[in-house]
């Protein structure tokens, strides 16, 4: 039973993570109808940002730890819209694949990038918070686990306000129904895409940090792994569905978990994966995605 | 370094001269950068300071040496690329390469296909000299080493019930922990629990839970340096207070900068220990130090570097050519040579035969605990 609750925690605080990354898929595709595949690389890109940070302030204080926190959220922010305002949006109105397979060029881009810049070697992530073990009978709860689980519902908490009591969230959801009707009605459609993309990459840039300090060995090519699970996990939890793709996180997480507690560890991936087809097989449009015919 | 110019202009010179005689080409390919890129690091470093001796001795055969290196970054399927390179465009006589078996696997065939002889300086696993008899290699192998600590983990450690956790997509990790398990129950211990990880994995709370369940003495994880980290971490973090203990993946510097105090009181097998008081030894850490400065501190891999060198310039100079056949039946009868890893003999197998040393750590530093003879 104890070990059961473990996995459990170990497995919801893995999910946190996916989901926060998740999030900025689908918001992404919920508003333009594209996958960014360059947004693995913004996770890379925030917890590197978070890294150089963590040097500038004391290490295991809360202020600190906060402060590289927002820090790399702002970073990763102005990045996701540097990528977009430059990128994407010169591609606007063509064909989605053309996007598509440019958003594959900015993840390499990005990817090498980073080789370059930040070298290839893996970094120690510094302790920028403080950290503890608390003992429950059997079951330990290490602070960073309840740390990452915390953040990552206030955010999600945050971001669901966002988008449903702020003006910028109505006119987000407002483009994602219908672009050409939110312009005739007065939505600046570049706005709210900047925004999307500012939210989604300082959420990416958040799981980035949070899964530094879980694990605190960072390099380059650190986002491809978590950015595919959380791809995976946003179309599980039904693409352009924001509880959705949290939800996914979490389911994803925990199965993996559990997975690579059993004898089957050595199938954890191609099991996680297995299930995902299999409930895309029963509901095409994911846990909590609505199907709608394509609009030709 | 500073040097004078009149040195440099002298310097200049001799190169000059040199060029004019042809050079003794010897390619390299090594993990310099990317998740093991230590391994690469330590080796060239260890090749390249060998190679300087060389030529500032003279060179063999009347000339200089020349190395060529290419860099894998750790990844899969560049290490054949970088083989097939240094063997077609720049003419290399012999290969050196590389510390992880996995990688070493993937140039051996190419080298066996261009008869190039290759020394590996310290892939472990058995297949790697199985290739072909162009392979060869001058540390010790798997079996030995998963022997030592499976004998180590029953009489030292006093483990009864180990588990072990291994990385299915490595062929090092693989093998040592077959060979470990294989020894150790034979003996009368009890495995009872063993879990598998990928490659790259960063999150090892599931099968440590697993693990924590099963209750027992000791982990042994045959894996490399980040993973032995972050695997530390994890476990002291779920409350796992039992030794871990590993093979000479766990060589790097990285290993003790990611897993801190989760180290403490865990222990590994490995081919050198530069706290070995023994003259050559010493005499090694000093040239190494002189070389890349005082803080760079030579391990196993910079010194089976640096033999894998002298093995190959030995072998040449005994073959009078470096003819790729000539070479290797000079290779193959390589006996009785004296490096600072201990006494390289080449056996049928193309294989070396040397002591292990283990090594503990204890608050935050490694120590020297013993030597164990083949």
């Amino acid at each position: 039973m104890s070990e059961f609750l473990q996995q459990l925690l170990n497995g919801l605080s893995l999910g946190a993570i996916y989901a926060l990354i998740a999030l900025g898929y689908t918001m992404v595709y919920g508003v333009l109808r594209f996958i960014n595949f360059a947004h693995s690389e913004v996770f890379m890109v925030g917890a590197f940002i978070g890294y150089y940070l963590g040097k500038l302030v004391p290490e295991g204080t809360l202020w600190g730890g906060l402060l590289v926190l927002a820090g790399a959220m702002i970073g990763c922010a102005i990045l996701g819209i540097l990528v977009e305002r430059i990128v994407y949006r010169p591609l606007r109105g063509g064909p989605t694949i053309n996007v598509l397979i440019t958003a594959i060029g900015v993840s390499l881009l990005l990817q090498y990038t980073g080789q370059i810049v930040f070298g290839a070697a893996p970094r120690t992530f510094p302790p920028i918070f403080p950290s503890a073990n608390f003992h429950l009978g059997t079951l330990t709860i290490s602070s960073n686990q309840l740390f990452v689980i915390g953040v990552a519902v206030a955010l999600m908490i945050g971001l669901q306000l966002i988008v449903f009591k702020t003006k910028i969230g109505t006119a987000m959801r407002a483009v994602s129904l219908n672009p050409k009707a939110a312009q005739l009605v007065g939505v600046n459609n570049n706005v709210v895409i900047s925004f999307t993309f500012g939210l989604g990459s300082a959420l990416a840039a958040a799981g980035g940090i949070l899964y530094a300090l879980n694990y605190p060995s960072i390099d380059p090519l650190m986002g491809v792994m978590p950015g595919l699970k959380a791809f995976v996990a946003a179309i599980l939890g039904g693409i352009g569905n924001i509880p959705g793709a949290a939800l996914g996180g979490l389911i994803l997480g925990t199965v993996e978990t559990f997975i690579g507690g059993s004898q089957f560890s050595t199938y954890k991936d191609a099991i996680a994966f297995a299930i995902l087809i299999v409930i895309l097989l029963f509901k095409p449009a994911g846990l909590l995605g609505k199907f709608t015919a394509e609009k030709v | 370094m500073k040097l004078p110019a009149r040195f440099l202009l002298a310097l200049a010179a001799a190169t000059a001269a040199l060029t004019a005689q042809e050079t003794i080409k010897i390619g390299e390919y090594a993990s310099l950068t990317g998740k093991e890129a230590s391994f690469g690091q330590q080796s060239h470093k260890g090749l390249t300071l060998a190679i300087e001796e060389i030529n500032a001795a003279g060179g063999a055969l009347g000339r200089k040496l020349e190395l060529f290196t290419e860099d894998n970054q750790t990844k899969p399927g560049e290490s054949a690329t970088a083989a097939k390179k240094l063997i077609s465009r720049n003419k290399v006589v012999a290969l050196i390469g590389e510390v992880a078996s996995g990688r070493s696997l993937e140039a051996a065939p190419i080298a066996q296909a261009a008869k190039i002889p290759m020394i590996a300086p310290a892939a472990t696993n058995p297949k790697v000299t199985q290739t072909g008899n162009y392979i060869f290699r001058v540390c010790f192998i798997d079996p030995f080493q998963g022997t030592v600590m499976a004998k180590f983990a029953q009489n030292d450690l006093k483990a009864k019930r180990v588990a072990i956790l291994s990385s299915v997509s490595n062929a090092y990790s693989v093998g040592l922990a077959k060979f470990f398990k294989e020894t150790f129950v034979a003996n009368g211990g009890l495995v009872v629990s063993e879990k598998n990880f990928s490659e790259g994995d960063k999150d090892f709370r599931a099968q440590l839970t697993a693990v924590k369940a099963a209750n027992v003495d000791a982990i042994f994880v045959p894996s490399y340096y980040t993973e032995a980290a972050l695997i530390a971490r994890q476990a002291r973090d779920l409350g796992l207070t039992v030794p871990l203990f590993g093979g000479d993946g766990w060589v790097a510097d990285q290993l003790l900068e990611i897993g801190g105090d989760a180290l403490n009181g865990c222990y590994y097998s490995t081919h050198f220990s530069p706290e070995n008081q023994e003259p050559v030894v010493q005499a090694f850490v000093k040239k190494f130090k002189a070389r890349w400065g005082a803080n760079e501190n030579p391990d196993a891999f910079a010194a089976l570097g640096y033999d894998a060198a002298f093995v190959l310039v030995d072998a040449i100079k005994r073959a009078g050519t470096t003819d790729g056949p000539k070479l290797r039946d000079a290779l193959a009868a390589t006996k009785n040579f004296a490096g600072v890893t201990g006494v390289t003999n080449i056996d049928a197998n193309r294989d070396a035969s040397k002591p292990a040393a283990i090594i503990a750590i204890k608050g935050g530093k490694l120590e020297f605990l013993k030597t164990v003879a083949p």
